[in-house]
């Protein structure tokens, strides 16, 4: 039986295909928006993880200067309270800690031959690759014994070897930051734009005390990089890091902290909230003509139930139950809805891949939005038929036979 | 007895109007009957014919078919005793406009459960019966009228009722129409069927076994010819 009102209601749709049509493009519409909206605000998540995720994980970067508690830094960066001891210190005395990299960096300009380009030099010690995720790609890296030593050498990122070098290869050439002499020794693994838009490709890295003392001059940092063993003891690093600085700055209690701890995760918490909210917000809109899509086959559900009594009163009198009717007509708006809604999904999947290939938007099509969309669809359907559905059921076969 | 019908009474309320359509009717109808119901404009056959035919309810009064009262029974329940029990046969023909002939036969065993292929089988056989093979897959507005309600008593037999019921079927055809369509109710009722049947032409009320006679909603006359 319930094969036989799948057919029969079929057949009234088939009788009636431009309306039919008609009536599953508001959910078409709304399936089609809900998907593609939820992969712009997917598609900005994921990219916000990445970038995030891209500057290391477990990551806790320590800067010099207080915070305060709207966020705004006083004065930070230019504050000269972060030392190598302090460094050295977070290494040795704090547990859970895998490495430190603590760092300095200012512009400079490059020469090379006729060439020349300026970028930011960074000085720090190996394992800063390992904690902000950087690869050699070809050579080496400096060695602890050349930040003994402050030797002129340098690692330098793709877009520096490219502006700077061109074909030549980089490695074992000696360049110029700011007059003195460097040597190459290796070329960085190319790790693209970062979320904030910026080349991480376009820097010099070379050891830390070369950098403080031949090129900046000072004996201070300007960052900490602090790679935590595992995300479970991120907080308590941090929280350590605080108490193990407040104690060597000896800040008296309720002065407050003049160097800034912060952690990495706790960034990602927050952009996934936002972009949540974005995804959620979007979502919401989308869904709002999915319900309207509803309520368009609600209204020709009723239009159809009442231009087909005199049918209803023949099927009736031949011995159609109430269940019967209510099946056919149901079934009708179901279908309206699961055709309205792959179609839907195929609009949707087409969108977002418009979207990202017109616009250049990045676009992530989660399972879980087509899922969802689809079965609200089929839930539509059955909620905005339920009504016109019964009302036919319901109808008197006399008075629906007399119907004209 | 097939119909036994006591003090049937159905009425009509429009606003402060009280329309007693059936004023206590008595009735009863032996298997294998050929009963024709007479009776001027109004006064109450149809109204009769759709209680009979289990598409209405009476106001007050009991109905019992096969032995089973039926006064009483849900919407569904009624469903079904029009689907096995009872063939109807409308003056309007009331076939289905976008079903061809037989599929329009077929549908009462689309709600008698009954599986596509005997389906088909069975209402080509009706379709058969009543001399329109060659029509099966015309669509009603391809057919005449007389053709459109042979196809309707095909319908009405296709799932084997003991009690064929029909409302002025020949109203709406020409004389000749109309005879043929008697024809075909008197073959039904020799092999056996009980025919109940409403008119207003004397001529087509001869061809029943029994006349029934109507007025102001009782029955006044019962004879057999
Ligand atoms: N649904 C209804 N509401 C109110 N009154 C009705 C209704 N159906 C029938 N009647 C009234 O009941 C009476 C009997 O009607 P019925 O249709 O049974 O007459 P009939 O004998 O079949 O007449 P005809 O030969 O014209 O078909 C009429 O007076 C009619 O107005
Ligand atoms: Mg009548």
């Amino acid at each position: 039986m319930f094969w036989e009102s799948v057919l029969i209601a079929l057949d009234g749709l088939k009788a009636n295909k431009l309306r039919a049509f008609l009536t599953m493009l508001g959910i078409i519409i709304g399936v089609g928006a809900v998907i593609a909206m939820v992969s712009i605000g997917m598609g900005v998540r994921q990219k916000v993880e990445t970038s995030i995720a891209g500057l290391g994980s477990n990551l806790i970067i320590v800067m010099p200067g207080a915070t305060t508690p709207s966020g705004v830094r006083l004065a930070a960066g230019s504050s000269t309270t972060l030392t190598n001891a302090d460094a050295r210190a977070i290494g040795r005395e704090i547990a859970g800690v895998s490495a430190v990299a603590p760092s300095v960096q200012r512009s400079y300009q490059l020469v090379y031959g006729n060439q020349n380009w300026t970028t930011n030099i960074l000085g720090t010690t190996p394992e800063y690759l390992d904690v902000r995720n950087f690869a050699v790609a070809a050579g080496t890296c400096f060695t602890n014994q050349d930040i003994d030593t402050r030797a002129r050498v340098a690692v330098i990122g793709k877009t520096v070897a490219d502006n700077l070098f061109g074909d030549v290869s980089p490695l074992g050439q000696t360049m110029r930051i700011n007059k003195a002499p460097f040597r190459v020794i290796g070329v960085l693994e190319a790790k693209g734009q970062s979320s904030m838009g910026q080349d991480q490709d376009d820097i010099v890295i070379v050891p830390l005390t070369t950098a403080q003392e031949r090129l900046l001059g000072v004996t201070w940092l300007q960052n900490i990089n602090v790679q935590a063993d595992n995300p479970e003891v991120i907080d308590k690093v941090q929280e350590d890091i605080t108490v193990l600085l407040r104690a060597r700055h000896r800040l008296q209690s309720g002065v407050p902290d003049n160097f800034t701890v912060r952690n990495l995760a706790a960034v990602m918490a927050t952009a996934q909230e936002t972009t949540g909210t974005i995804t959620l917000l979007l979502g919401n809109i989308a869904a709002i003509s999915l319900v309207v899509g509803g309520i368009g086959i609600m209204n020709i559900m009723l239009v159809s139930v009442t231009e087909r009594t005199r049918e209803i009163g023949i099927r009736k009198a031949l011995g159609a139950t109430f269940n019967n009717i209510l099946l056919q007509f149901l079934i009708e708006a179901i279908v309206i809805g699961v055709t309205g809604g792959f179609i839907g999904i195929g609009l949707g999947l087409a969108g977002s891949y418009a979207i990202s290939y017109f616009a250049g938007w990045n676009t992530v099509v989660s399972p879980l939005s087509i899922i969802i969309a689809f079965v609200f669809s089929v839930m539509i359907g059955l909620f905005f038929g339920l009504y016109p559905a019964r009302k036919a059921a319901l109808l008197d076969p006399i008075e629906a036979l007399r119907y004209e | 007895m097939t119909i036994v019908l006591r003090d049937i009474t159905k009425v009509y309320q429009m606003g402060d109007n009280i329309v007693n359509a059936l004023a206590g009717v008595s009735l009863d109808v032996a298997a294998g009957e050929f009963t024709a119901i007479m009776g001027p404009s109004g006064s109450g056959k149809s109204t009769l014919m759709n209680i009979l035919g289990c598409l209405d309810r009476p106001t007050s009064g009991s109905y019992s078919l096969d032995g089973e009262g039926v006064a009483k029974l849900s919407d569904d329940a009624l469903a079904v005793i029009r689907n096995r029990k009872i063939g109807f046969v409308f003056q309007s023909f009331n076939l289905l406009p976008r079903m061809s002939a037989l599929q329009n036969v077929a549908l009462p065993m689309v709600y008698a459960g009954a599986d596509r292929h005997s389906r088909l089988e069975k209402a080509a056989h009706a379709l058969a019966l009543v001399g329109l093979s060659d029509r099966q897959h015309h669509k009603p507005n391809e057919l005449s009228g007389g053709q459109r309600q042979r196809v309707a008593i095909a319908r009405s037999l296709v799932n084997d009722p003991a009690i064929i019921m029909a409302d002025e079927p020949t109203g709406n055809l020409d004389t000749k129409s109309g005879n043929e369509i008697m024809e075909i109710f008197r073959d039904l009722n020799n092999q056996g069927r009980t025919v109940v049947l409403i008119t207003h032409e004397p001529d087509i009320a001869a061809c029943a076994k029994r006349v029934v006679h109507m007025r102001d909603g009782k029955i006044t006359r019962d004879e057999r010819n």
